[in-house]
């Protein structure tokens, strides 16, 4: 903290206030949180009777059928929108116009589309009795066109003097992507790669419209079919309990890619990595930005 | 059977709405995102966590589950008198700000040492370094993800659909019930409206970007 | 107070820590509740003589499905009428009840029925789509739809009315002016509740019912709108603070909805409905659930064959 340069290092009376603004703040959040629990106590969120259900094996398994649809829906549609973005990303970068047009609608049409919108048609026009590929198929249009812009300003940030060593050694263009350009832009933009597989992996969620039993399809019926207490219903618990799991299931995600961030930058030898500019401190690389806001602006997009 | 003549008045008010959202939630997204990065690089430790802590809690919260908080937990706190539309631009408000937060942040990132350095020395306390001095600087290059955060806000808005909030995606569920409208044609004039709407943003914000941009 | 909220935190880390380890009471939380409380005095749904020897000739349908299994459309969330518990996927209710009596004329027992939950907005594409064979919730038959879809029955008459608090000063729709309602998104009964008419100061409109009742019990909304079957089952589960108004100001014959082409499956389903109503099926049926909230069975309406 020291080491900010927005601020200089507290002397003993600024420590002192900052203590006390500190201690002014935590109480103001615990207030907060008491007043909230209390409030979800007197409006009868804590009734016993609405949390048993949590108890049995049945309920259980019901849940885990879903976390492990949830899952499942998540690896399909993130491996595929990886492939679909590395194949977009290609287009895009092609020398001949036809295609990088065609990439180019490809990419702006379902990056501007809501992603709600995109399963419904797909599942009331397509996929009519298949939910799932309804939902894996709007993730993969969705996010594979951002991943394929996430590719796209990877390769773009790789130094100009890496490709062009690579065609003064005679290599072709295939070979200056595949050898020199990809590994070096895989690796900076992992970060961001990741944490668009984390909006992927949230938006499985939507899957409940297109009522696909999947993890919050699973809370919902939890919420909508338990016999209610006292005139209340389960929705309370059912928002702490899979906010609970999805919250967990994201940091992971998320746990791993700071984990891959963090050693991609130790690996690093030479110059300082292109893309690296983390903590609370100012940096002071002008032309440098943090992950996942490169300049074309096509960091991940939350959805 | 045209089905924007017939129901033009619904998309209308749907298109109207979505950009009314947009707006409002938009707007709270942007104060509230700037406050919380000052939070995160601000000299008191405990605003410090709250600022990760409400990055890290929203940033990994689907929001249709946020959407369900919102609209279930604030009437069980009391709050009963709140309409549907502000619970939407609340929900939608703070998930947005939660990235706004880290594209400002990231934007403090790559403001000059040397210019709170200088500030600092002229004796302007964190609050003026930060205001006057750096948040300024840092805007402007966060202004092309902060672009690309708010045309996701704009389609994020489809979800408030399920939550009483009349928008463009909603025009959709009034529709193909049963009434016989080919589903692909009212896909494509909502889509339509989307793309206008997205489109638009990316425009303000280049012109923006091209205006604010400083020679360094 | 302070004993509740112990249990509370406690039920929650308990909650946590049994889902991740798989383990903790064996059953279901509504297993108990799913049996009347008032032992033998209570109906039970009746059991249905399965026609192995069924055949209908001439429908496509059937030749698909004939000694395989039925695929039958039916809604999840509404007690009374199609009704699946959350933990034991168990499907209870009225229309239930109907679909296993059809399903068992056709020569199929519970265990060749396959349940698809099918929300109202998906109906006649999963029908025209062969999603589903049979579509059995709370689906009315009226002439805009039978222009997609095939319709047999009705099996039962609805009308549209009104949910409100026990206390409540709303007698009927005439006293809804500015007064707040809720109903379903996109559904039928909201779309006519905002008639100029009944002068109704906000219409609101959700997703689910579950969700317009908690408003209603909040005090968030003044009623909830759609047909009275349904209101049943909500008013059931929510006995001494919410009832049904029982003054219909629609009419909502209920059908079974198949491929609009299909006139021989049409036929056959007819005839298992005329069947049951006569051997008094329907009415036992009836009682075991619909009738549970206290309202005593009608008399079944006639098939109509268009």
């Amino acid at each position: 903290m020291s080491a900010s340069v927005l601020y200089d290092a507290p002397g003993p009376k600024a420590r002192t206030r900052n203590r006390i603004y500190g201690a002014l703040s935590v109480l103001g959040i615990l207030g907060l949180l008491a007043f909230i629990i209390h409030r979800l106590d007197e409006t009868g969120q804590f009734q016993s009777g609405l949390w048993t259900a949590y108890e049995y094996t049945d309920t259980q398994h019901r849940i885990l059928d879903g976390l492990l649809t949830t899952l499942k829906t998540f690896a399909i549609a993130g491996a595929l929108s990886l492939a679909m973005g590395a194949l977009l990303a290609a287009g895009r970068l092609s020398e001949h116009r036809a295609v990088r047009w065609t990439a180019t609608v490809v990419v702006e049409f379902f990056r501007a589309m809501p992603l709600l919108i995109m399963i419904f048609l797909l599942s009331a026009a397509v996929f009519t009795t298949e939910p799932m590929w309804a939902l894996v198929f709007g993730l993969v249009l969705y996010n594979g066109s951002v991943q394929a812009e996430i590719f796209r300003s990877g390769i773009n940030a790789v130094p100009r003097g890496q490709s062009e060593a690579a065609y003064a050694l005679g290599l072709r263009k295939t070979q200056v992507m595949s050898g020199i350009l990809v590994p070096q832009a895989v690796r900076s933009m992992l970060p961001s790669i990741i944490s668009q597989l984390v909006v992927t992996l949230k938006d499985t969620s939507l899957g409940f419209i297109i009522l696909y039993e999947e993890l919050l399809f699973v809370g919902k019926a939890f919420a909508q079919q338990l016999t209610p207490v006292n005139g209340v219903y389960a929705f309370i618990p059912m928002v702490i309990v899979f906010g609970s799991i999805y919250i967990l299931l994201c940091l992971a995600l998320s746990g791993l890619a700071t984990w891959v961030e963090r050693r991609t930058q130790r690996s690093r030898k030479g110059a300082p990595p292109p893309l690296a500019a983390t903590g609370a401190a100012v940096m002071a690389d002008p032309g440098h930005s943090a992950p996942g806001t490169g300049p074309g602006g096509s960091g991940a997009d939350p959805s | 059977m045209n089905v924007l003549s017939d129901n033009f008045a619904e998309f209308r008010e749907g298109f109207l709405k979505t950009v009314e959202l947009t707006a409002y939630s938009g707007v709270l997204a942007l104060l509230l995102g700037t406050l919380i990065a000052a939070f995160r690089v601000s000299p008191v430790p405990a605003l410090r966590a709250f600022g990760t802590a409400w990055v890290t809690l929203l940033r990994n919260t689907p929001l249709v589950l946020l959407f369900l908080t919102v609209t279930l937990g604030l009437p069980a706190l009391g709050l009963k008198g709140w309409d549907d539309f502000w619970l939407a631009v609340l929900a939608l408000g703070s998930y947005t700000s939660a990235f706004i937060c880290e594209a400002v942040r990231s934007g403090i990132n790559t403001v000059p040492v040397g210019q709170a350095e200088a500030a600092r020395s002229i004796g302007m306390t964190f609050g003026q370094t930060l205001g006057q001095v750096v948040l300024p600087q840092a805007v402007r290059t966060a202004i092309p993800p902060i672009g690309s955060l708010m045309i996701a806000l704009a389609k994020n808005t489809a979800i408030a659909s399920g939550f009483n909030v009349g928008e463009l995606a909603s025009v959709q569920k009034g529709l193909n019930s049963d009434q016989g409208y080919n589903i692909y044609v009212i896909f494509l004039w909502i889509a339509l409206c989307y793309l206008i709407i997205t489109f638009a943003i990316s425009g303000l914000f280049r012109l923006l970007e091209s205006r604010l941009a400083v020679v360094r | 107070m302070k004993l509740r909220k112990t249990a509370a935190v406690g039920a929650v880390v308990l909650a946590l820590s049994v889902t991740a380890t798989a383990c903790g009471k064996s059953g279901s939380p509504d297993e108990d509740k799913d049996k009347p409380k008032n032992g033998s005095s209570a109906p039970a749904a009746p059991a249905y003589k399965v026609n192995t020897a069924a055949d209908v000739k001439g429908s496509p349908v059937f030749d698909r499905i004939k000694g395989k299994t039925i695929t039958i459309g039916t809604k999840a969330d509404q007690p009374g009428l199609g009704f699946e518990n959350p933990s034991t996927k168990k499907r209870t209710g009225f229309d239930v009840e109907i679909a296993r009596m059809i399903a068992a004329d056709l020569g199929f027992d519970e265990d060749h029925i396959k349940w698809k939950t099918v929300v109202s907005a998906a109906r006649e594409t999963q029908i025209e789509a062969g999603g589903v064979d049979l579509y059995v919730g709370t689906y009315t038959i009226n002439d805009e739809r039978k222009k997609q879809v095939g319709f047999a029955g009705p099996y039962y008459i609805a009308g549209q009315d009104l949910l409100v608090k026990q206390d409540s000063s709303i007698k009927g729709p005439e006293d809804l002016k500015g007064k707040k309602v809720c109903s379903a998104t996109g559904s039928t009964p909201l779309k006519r509740i905002k008639e100029p008419k009944y002068g109704v100061a906000e219409a609101k409109a959700q997703d689910v019912y579950q969700l317009c009742v908690q408003q209603l019990v909040n005090g968030q909304v003044d009623a909830v709108t759609t047909d009275d079957a349904i209101l049943k089952g909500y008013a059931a589960q929510n006995k001494g603070k919410l009832k049904v108004v029982g003054k219909p100001f629609s009419t909502e014959p209920y059908g079974v909805g198949l491929k609009k082409d299909d006139k021989a499956l049409r036929e056959a389903v007819n005839k298992a409905i005329e069947a049951h109503e006569k051997n008094g099926d329907w009415k036992k049926a009836y009682d075991a659930t619909l009738g549970l909230s206290g309202a005593a069975a009608p008399n079944p309406p006639a098939v109509d064959r268009y």
